[in-house]
């Protein structure tokens, strides 16, 4: 067991070190003399970020879309029976809480599982959530770019019935309108903070 | 087979679901209690139960089987975050502690159902077996909620 766990905290570390060194040439590539170097494991803001990937509805999507509204995203997948659900419904009593101002949010769950969460099947599952939420994916590419410009992990583990989980990062990371990343939201946060932070890139 | 396997539970923890009180099944010194699964999305992704078993005794016992016709392969889990990152390693033993209680329930512990052997919907119930490390073994019956449900609908008494 605990060899387990280190092997997939390791793994982790690998995937980490790699999405930090992708995103960090994605940005230098993209703006010709580099101000300082962004954190290692906070997320870029939305406007040096250059990821694109398919919407539940087919559309095509990129960080630019998101900029002028506040931004609320976390990772997931469909096949995910505890965490991915729990945050939905986390997320579905924030924006109760909030009220109509919920609707000025742009909120994304990103799928970190090409292999299984197609355009269709993110589709049938956001539909069983909340109407405003927007499901996104793309190829195992597309995926590993924007985890990589988000800072985010995750990891594909193997099941002994041949099938398969995902580890990922389980936070909820919140923008300001104009893209810059103002905080994150932790699984097991009480939700007396979560609030009040998502009512500090609506105001 | 199914069907009969389905529906004949659900119309007795219907009928005490609307009564109120979320059904209770005892085994030794240890109350099951609220236990509820969601609704999937056809029968591919795996399924999840939740319950609280509350130990009335001064010895400890631990969670550490569960058994259903639901599913091929049904497991203790729980759902750990290490440095941001949600995983579900498989837990062997649930500590339930003396004169305690402990909760299997959405972002911890939770039996994860894996092959499932039909798609769960809202409404239907299921019957499971935990077996506890001094105790021994409880069937109880499982309700399902929605996909979106937070908690049971049953109301769960104090424990």
């Amino acid at each position: 067991m605990p060899t387990r766990r280190q092997l997939i905290l390791g793994t982790g570390g690998i995937l980490a070190l790699a999405a930090g060194t992708l995103a960090l040439g994605a940005w230098r590539s993209r703006s010709g003399v580099a101000p300082a170097p962004p954190s290692a494991d906070l997320p870029l803001p939305l406007t040096a970020m250059s990821w694109q990937l398919t919407s539940h509805l087919s559309a095509r999507v990129g960080p630019g879309d998101w900029v002028g509204r506040p931004a609320l995203v976390f990772f997931g997948f469909t096949w995910c029976p505890d965490v991915c659900p729990t945050t939905l419904m986390n997320i579905a009593g924030w924006l109760e809480e909030l009220g109509s101002e919920a609707d000025k949010l742009t909120i994304a769950l990103i799928s970190v599982d090409s292999e299984r969460d197609t355009p269709e099947v993110m589709s049938e599952y956001v539909a069983m959530f909340d109407p405003r939420i927007l499901g996104l994916t793309g190829s195992p590419e597309e995926i590993a770019l924007t985890a990589a410009e988000f800072r985010i992990r995750y990891e594909k583990v193997p099941r002994d019935d041949g099938d398969y989980t995902m580890n990922h990062t389980a936070g909820v990371f919140l923008f300001y309108p104009d893209g810059r990343f103002a905080s994150i939201i932790d699984f097991h946060e009480d939700p007396q903070f979560a609030v009040p932070k998502i009512k500090r890139i609506l105001a | 087979m199914k069907t009969l396997l389905y529906s004949v539970p659900f119309l007795l923890i219907a009928s005490s679901a609307i009564a109120g009180s979320c059904p209770q099944w005892t085994v030794g010194d240890l109350v099951i209690d609220a236990a509820w699964s969601k609704a999937t999305i056809g029968d591919a992704r795996p399924g999840i139960i939740y319950f609280t078993v509350t130990n009335t005794g001064a010895e400890a016992d631990n969670l550490t089987g569960i058994a259903t016709p639901a599913a091929e392969m049904p497991m203790l889990h729980e759902t750990v975050v290490t440095d941001g990152i949600a995983s579900m390693p498989h837990a062997p033993a649930i500590p339930v502690p003396a004169n305690g209680s402990v909760s299997l329930a959405p972002g911890g512990y939770h039996g994860m159902l894996m092959g499932l052997t039909a798609a769960l919907a809202k409404g239907d119930t299921f019957p499971a077996t935990l077996t506890f490390e001094r105790a021994g073994t409880v069937e109880i019956e499982v309700a399902v909620e929605a996909l979106t449900a937070r908690e049971p609908t049953c109301r769960q008494d104090a424990s």
